[in-house]
């Protein structure tokens, strides 16, 4: 909201600088965004008149103007086009300065000589126009030579740029802003002039209102004015328009324009010729009934939409002949507006319920200054306030403007304003230190509240602009806020709690610390990939299977959540191989998604209005995904990257069981799964990315192999998922151990891993059994391969004997034939 | 009578498909497709045959050929796709590997070295500060009911305060049910939720984690992003608390030079709201383009917990009070990195990440 100091100063009296308002005005939580300074620097531009318009030969961007400006022909070289030959405009003659420190001098251009510079309104300050220059027989009758400021009446003014907060409609106003100020600084809040009315015959004899829907709109008047004459507004009205960037359109639309600005209460005028029987009623529109707002776009009414609590709802203004004349609160129809002609107007001025009107504006993407008021809340009192306000204004364009007598006044429902009982205490137990009841009584008074002090509690009754302060308990929050708010949050104490639980992370959160560190510690580079996919990314891991899918995306190629961070990945990897950077390994830690009817055990909670409905959720799971794209990296170095993060992260036996269950995206003969062996869960897999895909996601590195590592998060904390090695320290044996190699022709069904493991099982002098080569040969009996491993064996107690070694490497021996494994 | 051109073709028909069957290879498919059905084949030879007879026979005949031809083409397509399969299959023999039999010892490994995502350990250092002040972490999930991201949070449905969130929602239940988390405040009243439940209040924890807001990403904004938010409910907890915690993190994680400060905002979850305001980290106060010339910046929002919170949640207002406070992790990590453009954080360019450790 842009409101100008000198508007302000209308309503409280303020010495204060530009900057020095500001910090007052953020303090008061009306934070400015920014601070204009109109009419600055155009002391010097005077109002010049077009004589001559000549091209300047060579030259095709700009002609040579001459220009008298009171002194004489002046030749200035122009770039504009927009005028015509006596047309009056800015001049900015050599030496002024205008806005921004522009310094006008004297230039030499295709060899003629510019003695000064015509402007545009932007070039001015004055607004954000730049088509062309700035034509003054538009807005003016302006006088050759006369200072600009002068014949625009403009005084040079500081604009506010002020963010209001949505719980604040009562200081979306100029009003609003400046009671805030006067209470802050201790000053008394001016009101502004306003009209009676005539007395003589009464509205109700040529007009009438009504309330067909109290529910929705809350109070309707209707003020009659006769004898209007539309034209031009004065001025100052049209300055003070332009300053708070609104476009100056005919008396009567500015005075409401105005009034909303200065007062935060939007009226409607209506010209009464079209509006028939003088009568307005507010009704609930009626399904397939049909407006044609002012903005042009027909709308369909009453027709329900889809956002959750949207009923359809709108609330309409009907005629005598029950037309639907506007959508109430939110823009007029085409069919009353005001015109030239216009000489009978019935003025508007209401309260509608503001949550009709957000849901409305809402369905109908329509939202208008009134709309943006109304939803937030407008002071259900200040309809005829706001109507005497507009009197007032028109009646300097129109002094013999008639407003009939006792406008109509019909009421509906109005919220009602709780009276809150607050105690000291509660002051003191909210923001921690102790205001006294007459410092809580002048701040509420200063804003408009009343005030009871009764021995130790005190009783508030908002004013009827604050809609926004609740009962009870809440109420209590809301009037501490306006005590804070006034008192200044930056005079409030500070305190560093301290409590006796300690803080610190769950398992889960320092499991994935761990993960991070390792894989950054084995080399990886820790990337964030999309959540949001395509379908057809989706369809390369997860053809046809039910996906979670986003309504309303930012694009078609980001609608769906991600159900594997692979994909994301291996296109991260790809672009880095593009840019020459692919020699890399990439790791994400993240969520992963999946639809509720593609889960068992669905994810459940509440939604709806009140949440009252029983929702299924995705499922939400945690993984590790790991690319591996070095330059000779493959699944082997993949497994490798699993086995020391295995090894580090304490898990007991995870064996790496080579099948073709591994999810789509891996090789289907170069991957496995990471099974624990104790509780049978799969943990995830390893492997190699498939060489099909590669082409459609990373296709500047097709024929590369990339490894892969893909491992649930989810099931990797849960130890009775994924078995952790005892924590119990064993101590090695002091006696040497005995070490033997033996190599085992071994079927190809048979896991390398799983024979270690019985191997290592077969007696308590097998310290380690580690596989260390792997040999294959067209000697060996089809479908077996030769594992080699390296058995230390020792014993607590003794150093063994030959004989214990020999009897030991039989068992092993044994062992490894349970398995068909045949000692080579 | 002249005999009819396709006397003989339903033997050359059988001719054709035993053809077909006999290709071994994808190769021989292509070099033997013109003789199959190609230009080069019987079935085109016939077809121009037929240009002698009269019209209706013409016709009958025409017909009886591109039914031959018909089943021709298909035993050629699935001969191909069959070929394909094999040939893929055979690749993928050749290509085996047992991945058990992997001897990790023997695995080269060059020395490379990692790089840990800055947002993510940005959001490890905010954590460890708030845990020195006895903060634990707690986790949610970020698909949310509407429920738990706004009505619960005192944004009831249609209210024109949802509009402050541009939410993206999921194609689920009833329209506008299921959304995917604007911010980490749902965690909040989860967390609140769970202590009801177990009986376990106070709380004091911070939650940390990924929101979206279908908002165009540019260089100051992010449609995926992270916020870290604090949640206090205890007994006694005032206005002051809050203001202590912002100026304890404040000076702990930005540096003893960096302080904080607190203006009026609007949160419909908190009352009183709160800005809060840091001392510009590039100026250090001085005033420069970063901060507006003020010598601060905006972080985050905080309040004290409206009561309409604590009573979506159960939890006494009488006995109990609290704040929460949230911010952007990419903000932060934008301000202390002077990131020119946010969107580098998503890209994953190798020579971006290289840079952090």
């Amino acid at each position: 909201m842009k409101i100008s100091l000198s508007w302000l100063r209308e309503f409280v009296e303020l010495d204060e600088s530009a900057e020095e308002l500001r910090l007052v005005l953020d303090d008061l939580g009306l934070v400015v965004e920014g601070i204009e300074h109109v009419g600055e620097g155009l002391g010097d531009v005077i109002v010049a008149r077009i004589d001559e318009i000549r091209a300047i030969e060579g030259a095709d961007r700009v002609r040579l103007v001459v220009v008298d400006a009171g002194d004489g022909p002046l030749e200035i070289v122009c770039g504009a086009t927009n005028f015509a030959l006596g047309n009056h405009v800015p001049l900015a003659p050599v030496g002024a300065i205008l806005p921004g420190g522009f310094v006008i001098a004297e230039r030499k251009m295709r060899g003629v000589t510019s003695n000064g510079m015509l402007c545009s309104s932007r070039e001015l300050g004055l607004s954000d126009d730049h088509a062309g220059l700035m034509i003054l027989d538009d807005l003016i009758k302006p006088r050759v030579g006369q200072g600009l400021l002068e014949a625009l009446s403009l005084t040079p003014d500081i604009v506010f740029d002020i963010s209001v907060e949505g719980n604040r409609p009562d200081a979306w106003s100029v009003v609003g802003v400046a009671r805030d100020l006067a209470t802050r600084l201790g000053r008394p809040l001016g009101s502004p002039p306003l009209a009676q009315p005539d007395a003589g015959e009464s509205s109700s004899s040529f007009a009438s209102a009504g309330i067909d829907a109290p529910d929705l709109c809350g109070r309707l008047t209707v003020s009659v004015l006769r004898g209007v004459k539309v034209g031009p507004s004065p001025s100052w009205i049209a300055q003070r328009l332009q300053t708070a960037g609104m476009r100056p359109i005919s008396n009567v639309v500015d005075a409401s324009n105005l009034v909303m600005l200065e007062l935060g209460q939007p009226t409607h005028p209506y010209d009464a010729s079209s509006v028939a029987g003088w009568t307005l009623r507010a009704r609930r529109a009626r399904s397939g009934e049909v407006l044609t707002t002012l903005d042009g776009v027909q709308r369909e009414l009453a027709k329900a939409g889809r956002g959750l609590g949207d009923t359809g709802e709108d609330c309409v203004i009907v005629d005598g002949d029950d037309r639907v004349l506007g959508l109430a609160g939110i823009m007029g129809g085409a069919s009353s507006e005001i015109s030239d002609a216009t000489t009978d107007v019935l003025l508007e001025a209401a309260f509608f319920d503001p949550m009709t009107i957000a849901r409305s504006s809402k369905r109908h993407s329509l939202r208008s200054e009134a709309s943006n008021r109304f939803e937030r809340g407008v002071d259900p009192q200040l309809a005829l306030r706001a109507a005497a306000r507009f009197v007032e204004i028109l009646r300097e364009s129109v002094p013999s403007l008639q407003w009939m007598a006792d406008p109509l006044d019909v009421w509906g429902e109005t919220p009602h304003v709780a009276t809150v009982v607050l105690r000291p205490s509660d002051v003191e137990r909210a923001l921690g230190i102790s205001l006294s009841p007459a410092e809580v009584s002048r701040i509420l008074e200063g804003l408009g509240f009343e005030t009871r002090l009764d021995r130790d509690q005190i009783e508030v009754v908002p004013p009827s602009a604050r809609l926004d302060i609740r009962s009870g308990a809440a109420g209590r929050a809301d009037v501490i806020e306006e005590v804070a708010r006034l008192y200044s949050y930056r005079r409030l104490p500070r305190r560093t709690p301290s409590w006796p639980e300690p803080g610190g992370l769950t398992d889960r959160q320092k499991l994935r610390r761990h993960v991070r560190d390792i894989i950054v510690d084995l080399g990886a580079f820790e990337a964030w990939t999309p959540t949001l996919g395509s379908d057809a990314d989706f369809d390369l891991v997860h053809p046809g299977i039910e996906r979670v899918r986003v309504t309303n995306p930012l694009a078609s190629d980001e609608s769906v959540l991600r159900a594997t961070m692979i994909t994301g990945l291996v296109r991260a990897w790809g672009k880095n191989v593009e840019r020459g950077t692919g020699d890399v390994v990439l790791g994400e830690i993240g969520m992963v998604f999946s639809h509720p009817l593609a889960t068992e055990n669905p994810r459940t909670t509440k939604g709806g209005v009140g949440g009252s409905v029983a929702l299924l959720l995705p499922m939400e799971t945690e993984h590790l995904t790991v690319v591996l794209g070095r330059d000779d990296d493959d699944a082997t170095t993949a497994v490798a990257f699993w086995a020391v993060l295995a090894d580090r992260l304490g898990l007991a036996d995870v064996v790496v069981r080579s099948d073709e269950s591994a999810p789509r995206a891996f090789h289907p003969t170069r991957s496995a799964s990471l099974v624990d062996r104790v509780s049978g869960a799969t943990l995830g897999h390893v492997g190699e990315i498939d060489d099909q895909f590669m082409g459609q996601l990373a296709p500047s590195a097709n024929a590369r192999r990339l490894g892969v590592i893909d491992v649930d998060l989810d099931v990797l904390s849960d130890p009775s998922l994924a078995t952790r090695a005892s924590h119990l320290a064993e101590v090695p044996s002091r006696y040497p151990s005995a070490v033997i190699d033996l190599a085992f022709v071994t079927p190809s069904s048979v896991h390398a891993q799983d024979l270690a493991f019985a191997l290592r099982s077969t007696s308590e002098l097998v310290e380690d059994a580690e596989l260390f080569d792997v040999y294959r040969d067209a000697s060996l009996p089809a479908g077996t391969r030769s594992l080699a491993f390296n058995i230390r064996f020792s014993s607590d107690e003794r150093t063994l004997s030959e004989g214990e070694v020999a009897g030991a490497r039989e068992a092993l021996i044994a062992a490894g034939a349970t398995l068909g494994a045949v000692l080579r | 009578m002249t005999t009819s051109p396709l006397a003989n073709l339903a033997a050359q028909t059988t001719e054709l498909l035993a053809a077909v069957s006999a290709l071994s290879t994808l190769e021989s498919l292509r070099e033997a497709e013109p003789f199959i059905t190609g230009k080069r084949s019987i079935l085109s030879s016939l077809q121009k045959s037929l240009g002698g007879l009269e019209p209706e026979a013409r016709r009958a005949a025409g017909a009886q050929l591109q039914e031959a031809r018909r089943t021709v083409e298909a035993a050629l397509e699935f001969r191909r796709s069959h070929l394909a399969l094999s040939a893929r299959a055979e690749l993928l023999e050749a290509d085996r590997l047992d991945l058990g039999d992997v001897v990790v010892s023997a695995v080269r490994w060059p020395a490379s070295v990692g790089h840990p995502s800055l947002v993510a350990s940005t959001q490890r250092e905010l954590e460890d500060v708030f845990i020195a002040m006895g903060f634990t972490v707690s986790d949610g999930p970020e698909v949310e009911s509407d429920w738990y991201n706004f009505e619960a949070l005192n944004i009831p449905p249609a209210h024109p305060a949802r509009g402050m969130w541009d939410t993206f929602y999921v194609e689920m239940g009833e329209p506008e049910t299921v959304v995917l988390r604007t911010h980490t405040s749902p965690t909040q009243i989860h967390l609140m939720e769970g202590a009801v439940e177990n009986g376990s209040l106070p709380i004091h924890s911070v939650m940390p984690g990924r929101c979206y807001r279908r908002d165009t990403p540019d260089a100051r904004h992010l449609a995926t992003f992270h916020q870290i938010e604090g949640l206090v409910v205890d007994r006694g907890i005032t206005f002051a608390d809050l203001a202590g915690v912002i100026e304890t993190f404040t000076r702990k994680y930005f540096g003893p030079d960096i302080s904080s400060r607190l203006r009026p905002a609007f949160f419909p979850f908190t009352e009183p709201s709160a800005e809060f305001e840091i001392t510009c980290t590039i100026c250090r106060g001085e005033g420069c383009r970063t901060c507006s010339h003020t010598g601060w910046i905006e972080l985050g929002g905080c309040g004290m917990l409206d009561p309409a919170v604590f009573e979506a949640v159960g939890i006494d207002g009488d006995e109990w009070s609290g704040f929460a406070f949230g911010f952007g992790i990419e903000r932060c990590v934008q301000m202390r990195r002077q990131i020119a453009d946010m969107r580098a954080l998503i890209e994953n360019d190798v020579r971006f990440l290289r840079q952090f450790s």
